[in-house]
């Protein structure tokens, strides 16, 4: 099949190039010039074309939790919102700690033929924090990083000798930064608004004092350490000094977190209560600006489908969780036009820099 | 910001669910007409038709005897029917959710409920459920709010102290948990009260509580030097488990309520509580049955201010 998308707006986020021309496809890659006549062209004029998005954490609730939603109907939802590319949290029900839940993961997602998926193993066997999975085996079934979602890794000797066994591989680790002695019974921001609604807080050092210790394990053993959500000011602080530093490490936040903070909790709005939750109007510009300047590598839907029952209960006791993956394009627009920035820097947050830590070949017009 | 989930479109009173965006006058209002009722409370035909025909829930999804009990009494009072559901024992434990349970009581005629609930904006989610003609007044919701208990603090004070303008208030204890200190400092800061202070240790006071507007002592003679009222918080014993306190003994030696402290407060200063007290823990005896002791008309205030909120919810005319 040749396919010819005529007089767009060709936006390629990983050079930078933005201008209007044609993109030509032959047998679904994209490629300098069609042989021949286009069977199908596409009048693309007063429009952008871009890569398809990369969305590093979108949940799909399979296996385990299909009365949340079904890999078919988060695929669905991926391809609406422009998402070609997706990894997805092993926190599965059961978790993807072995190579026949990760495969059977990518044979379905792969019969469906709608967005890649890019399954995160399990870190540790159940995510309970105590044994390693068999981190070869699981890459040889298809995960591209070893995760804990957001389940605790308390000991931190274990969290050390999983960082050791992933850097001998070169398996990169994504984790989340927080302390769970600190965050422990809290829902909301330890702040104002916190002490206002009588609501557990979880103070931002629960992030700054995890971040802290994570990067010195880094130090020790060179691991490849991607950090998820992002939430507070001061995590942002240490990044960019890390990165300054030349650690291995990068990170992202999710596009609800630049626009939200906790001050949309309003009269205990359930639907605001995320994990890590939303935090301050500081600390949400300081995420925003991460994200301009390149200290947080990229922008991610961390898409969590909870079912209305969940959500319909007094804020501490709902489920965290909101859906995104069709509004990682809109709001990651609408933070770039906030921040005055142009086409193509935006959309490298949510399809080549994500690329780039998925290390896959995806997300700009030519390899 | 969503608006006001309290007032009807005419800035009324539909649901009681916190004293934090009642406007002045709202407050005042429900004050002046508590005072209406503290005269019914003594005659001795204690009842006006106000509620006459109307169902009175009283859903209580956790323990309580006094705000349970003056709820009840109040009600029948203005000759409401009265039923109370104990939650915590029956559907909840079958796993019933919040919504359904009040969905079911709905369905059987009700006009008010009355809630308390053990997580914080329960009774705001139950106020966006209910059918137009139900009121929700919230009997105290996990640590954010318990507004009739600080109307009737409220009221206690303008009985004894008259004016808001000119008082020195301070909160003494476990702000970090209690739903009542946080009512009644929204209620003085709306009321106009040039001071109010907090006093505890530090694990006892929630992050940047200065931003409600009052002024931090740790320490507690600094703290009541002055006051025109001291506002005694219960401390609960399972406080000593988490490492907020080492134990109650340490606790009273530096914030229990005694004779010597009471003597840098004001010589004609009030002493108030909640209840139920703990006598040696955050007050001693002879201070809560002392001349400076109010604890107990706050208790029969509770009655008339409950008869004023209800009224003004649910009342006919």
């Amino acid at each position: 099949m040749k396919i010819l998308i005529r007089s767009g707006r060709v936006v390629d986020p990983a050079s930078g190039r933005d201008a209007v021309g044609d993109v030509a496809i032959a047998d679904g890659r994209i490629c300098e010039s069609l042989a021949g006549e286009p069977e199908r062209v596409i009048d693309a004029r007063g429009l952008v074309v871009a890569p398809g998005l990369i969305d590093l954490s979108a949940r799909l609730r399979e296996p385990g939790y299909e009365h949340k939603a079904t890999l078919e109907s988060e695929m669905d939802a991926a391809v609406a919102g422009g998402v070609t590319s997706l990894a997805c949290p092993p926190d599965t029900d059961p978790p993807l700690d072995e190579p026949g839940l990760v495969d059977m993961l990518r044979r379905r997602a792969k019969a469906l033929s709608r967005a890649r998926v890019y399954p995160v193993g399990a870190l540790t066997v159940q995510l309970a924090g105590e044994r390693l999975t068999e981190m070869a085996e699981l890459a040889e079934a298809g995960c591209v990083a070893f995760s804990q979602a957001n389940s605790p890794l308390s000991d931190t000797q274990v969290l050390w000798r999983a960082l050791q066994y992933a850097a001998t591989f070169g398996f990169p680790v994504w984790l989340r930064a927080e302390d769970y002695c600190l965050a422990r019974g809290g829902v909301a921001h330890d702040g104002e608004v916190a002490t206002r609604l009588g609501l557990p807080g979880i103070p931002a050092f629960a992030e700054t004092i995890a971040l802290g210790a994570l990067l010195e394990l880094v130090r020790a053993s060179g691991a490849r350490l991607h950090v998820c959500r992002l939430s507070s000011a001061g995590a942002v602080q240490l990044m960019r000094a890390a990165k300054a530093e030349g650690l291995p490490v990068s990170c992202d936040v999710g596009a609800h977190y630049v626009h939200l903070s906790d001050m949309d909790l309003g009269y205990f709005d359930s639907h605001c209560r995320l994990t890590p939750p939303l935090r301050s109007q500081r600390d949400r510009q300081a995420l925003s600006a991460g994200l301009a300047d390149g200290t947080i590598d990229c922008m991610c839907s961390d898409h969590t489908p909870v079912d209305e029952d969940q959500k319909q209960l007094p804020f501490s006791e709902a489920e965290p969780g909101a859906t995104g993956l069709e509004l990682l394009l809109p709001l990651a627009l609408k933070w770039g036009e906030q921040r005055n920035l142009p086409l193509a820097r935006t959309l490298a947050r949510i399809t080549s820099d994500p690329a780039r830590i998925l290390g896959v070949q995806c997300g700009r017009r030519s390899g | 910001m969503q608006s006001n989930p309290q007032l009807n479109a005419n800035g009324e009173l539909r649901h009681l669910l916190s004293i934090e965006g009642l406007p002045r006058e709202v407050l005042l209002s429900i004050l002046d007409t508590a005072a209406s009722f503290v005269g019914v409370t003594e005659r001795e035909v204690k009842k006006v038709p106000i509620l006459r025909g109307k169902s009175v829930f009283n859903l209580f999804f956790e323990p309580s005897t006094r705000t349970r009990t003056t709820f009840e009494i109040a009600a029948k009072r203005l000759s409401a029917d009265v039923i109370n559901l104990n939650i915590a024992a029956s559907s909840q434990t079958k796993g019933e959710s919040l919504l359904d349970t009040v969905a079911n009581l709905s369905a059987m005629q009700a006009d008010v409920f009355v809630v308390r609930h053990a997580s914080s904006g329960a009774p705001f989610l139950i106020a966006q459920h209910v059918k137009p003609h139900e009121h929700v007044i919230n009997a105290g919701d996990g640590r954010h709010a318990h507004p009739t208990q600080g109307l009737l603090d409220l009221y206690t004070i303008r009985h004894y102290k008259r004016d808001f303008s000119r008082l020195t208030v301070a909160v003494v204890g476990d702000v970090l948990h209690s739903r009542v200190a946080r009512s009644l400092i929204h209620g003085l800061t709306t009321l106009g009260t040039p001071e109010v202070r907090v006093i505890g240790p530090q694990t006892l006071l929630p992050t940047g509580v200065e931003s409600l507007g009052v002024r931090v002592f740790h320490d507690m003679r600094e703290g009541l030097r002055g006051a025109d009222v001291a506002v005694m918080l219960r401390l609960q014993s399972e406080r000593m488990r988490g490492a907020l306190l080492p134990s109650a003994q340490e606790y009273f030696k530096h914030y229990g309520l005694t004779a010597e402290k009471l003597a840098l407060a004001r010589p004609d200063a009030i002493v108030m509580h909640p209840g139920p007290m703990n006598r040696g823990v955050e007050i001693d005896s002879t201070v809560a049955d002392g001349p400076h002791s109010v604890i107990l008309p706050q208790v029969t205030f509770g009655i008339a201010v409950r008869m004023a909120v209800m009224s003004m919810v649910a009342g006919t005319s």
